[in-house]
């Protein structure tokens, strides 16, 4: 009776799970969603709660209460410019769960597990060990404890792979011999190492498409977990996550024009110093250099301006000062609108959020594909800290390594204001000839500073 | 076993091919909260660590279950009360500002 309650319970959690991730399919929706499936997390729980192998419940208590106090704390505290690093962290708690219940699984069970279940424990304590690490790696990479550049050096690519291929070969070993104990803590310990060997190269342009792919992984480890115990819910729930992190991760390549192996084995950084030497060696065309008062100027007169924000907005925390200055030109009778590029930031919708929690309005967020053609009907293009996401060399330079990927058409417009600290390059290292033209001005400093004094200059 | 893995098998597959076809749906605009929303429903491996933590299989297990518990409600808990302070900034435009 109580294993037929439980299972009703799974299943109704499971389609609880579905129809909440179909909410996110609009804004309008999504907070109702989000309350299914957490009745269903909260159904899929109570369920548990009732197994019969459970004898006491102190340690699990100790635990809803440690986990949520964290959790909340978390969820509450950390700024919406801090959600890439938080996503990463909640990656690596993830797979150290799913890593620990396959530990735990195989501690328990060791000589009898029959060989389908090692398989399952087997992928499932590799995938939770690779996504914590690699997701730690992601985070420190983000919260600037190592360094963002990628990390390279000769014969890392063979030697990834050959670990790749001595995890996958113990672990069938361990199939075939499940009591060899030393074998199974070997695929744990491999799954640590090549997490952070995966990510050490990648660089923080390449974030997204990492963090997208990280979140596939824990999914994978989740519904691996699900066949060790024979657990739907975990299958379904695992399923669904890793098919989103899958669904992300495409996107986000494609939004780079690059292939998943070429992100996972082609650090960037490396192959353009030709490249990028190439267009500064074109007689370091001269940067047209304004101050914030002639960028007022400029946005006083517009009709039309387009922001482009980029990883540079989150990292001054402009996003305020964009909306105060966007509020100033409507009241001008300038409209305003924001294009965001897939890519921009570093993790999925990173500027989106960031826009909203500024009070943006969302119907003023405009995909890449939905207002490239506006540009060359518009004034203004306002880039605030965005680099590689309106280089036009992606379009014009075979030789450029982003070449391909699709980009803003910021050039197009009227006139371009670039708000930049410097005139380094970005995370890809690329030198952007949109920064030398004649219909660019280039106006340097703190973002938010910058935006301010425009902002200031602008009111009557 | 064998019946048990297929049939573990078929209900992968659906759901991830339902996830596939209900998470490409999801606009761009809402590609965080859906990353923070899926965290969350993938602390479902919680559902694991009960079992571990409750169960004194033996005293490694309920201290690695318990552990697991602990970092898998960090993602449910967290991840939901985050997803819902996103959505909540989400807004239309209050009919033109004047």
């Amino acid at each position: 009776m109580t294993a037929a309650l439980v299972q009703a319970l799974y299943l109704a959690a499971s389609v609880l799970f579905i129809l909440g991730l179909r909410g996110l399919t609009s804004p309008e929706s999504a907070r109702r969603g989000m309350v299914l499936a957490e009745i269903g997390m909260l159904l899929a729980i109570v369920g548990t709660l009732l197994h019969h192998d459970i004898v006491s419940y102190e340690w699990i208590i100790i635990g809803f209460v440690l986990g949520s106090a964290i959790g909340t704390a978390m969820g509450l505290l950390i700024p919406m410019t801090k959600m890439p690093e938080r996503i990463a962290l909640s990656h690596a708690f993830g797979g150290l769960a799913a890593a620990l219940v396959g530990v735990s699984e195989y501690y328990r069970h060791g000589t009898e597990l029959g060989s389908v279940t090692m398989a399952a424990i087997g992928f499932e304590v590799l995938l939770g060990a690779l996504t914590f690490t690699g997701s730690l790696m992601a985070f420190g990479k983000l919260q600037g404890l190592i360094t963002g550049i990628p990390v390279t050096y000769a014969g890392q690519n063979a030697s990834n792979i050959s670990l790749v291929v001595v995890a996958i070969a113990i672990l069938i070993a361990l199939v075939a011999e499940p009591a060899w104990a030393t074998l199974f803590y070997m695929v744990l310990g491999l799954g640590f190492l090549l997490g952070v060997l995966i990510v050490l190269p990648i660089g923080g342009a390449d974030m997204p498409v990492v963090i997208s792919l990280l979140n596939s992984y824990a999914g994978l480890a989740a519904a691996a977990t699900g066949f060790v115990l024979a657990n739907n819910v975990l299958i379904i729930a695992g399923a669904l996550d890793g098919a989103s992190g899958f669904v992300l991760s495409i996107i986000m390549s494609k939004a780079m024009n690059r292939s998943f192996t070429n992100i996972l084995f082609g650090a960037f950084g490396k192959v353009d110093e030709a490249a990028a030497t190439a267009v500064v060696g074109r007689g370091g065309a001269a940067v047209n250099e304004g101050s914030d008062a002639e960028a007022a100027t400029v946005l006083a007169d517009a009709q039309s301006v387009i922001v482009v924000p980029g990883y540079g907005m989150a990292v001054a925390q402009a996003q305020h000062a964009v909306r105060d200055l966007a509020q100033v030109l409507e009241r001008n009778g300038t409209t305003v609108k924001y294009a965001i590029h897939p890519v921009a930031g570093r993790m999925p919708g990173h500027m989106n959020v960031l826009l909203a929690e500024a009070d943006v309005p969302y119907d003023q967020l405009f995909d890449l594909d939905d207002i490239n053609e506006e540009f060359a009907k518009t004034d203004v293009a306002l880039v605030v800290g965005a680099n590689d996401v309106v280089n036009p060399a992606a379009k014009t330079n075979p030789g450029s390594p982003i070449y391909g990927m699709p980009v803003l058409n910021v050039d197009e417009a009227r006139a371009v204001i670039v708000l930049k600290r410097s005139m380094n390059p970005g995370f890809a290292g690329i030198e952007n000839e949109l920064f030398v033209r004649p219909n660019t001005m280039m106006v340097f400093g703190d973002a938010k500073q910058m935006l301010t004094r425009i902002t200031a200059a602008l009111k009557p | 076993m064998t019946g048990e893995l297929v049939f573990g098998f078929y209900i992968f597959l659906l759901a991830a091919f339902v996830g596939y076809q209900v998470i490409s749906g999801v606009p761009p605009l809402l590609h965080t909260p859906l990353m923070s929303a899926t965290n969350a429903i993938s602390g479902i491996s919680l559902v694991g660590s009960i079992v571990a933590a409750g169960a004194h299989y033996n005293t490694v297990s309920t201290a690695l279950g318990f552990i697991a518990v602990t970092a898998a409600t960090i993602n449910v808990v967290g991840g939901f009360v985050i997803t819902d302070r996103m959505l909540r900034m989400f807004k239309k435009r209050e009919r033109r500002r004047s």
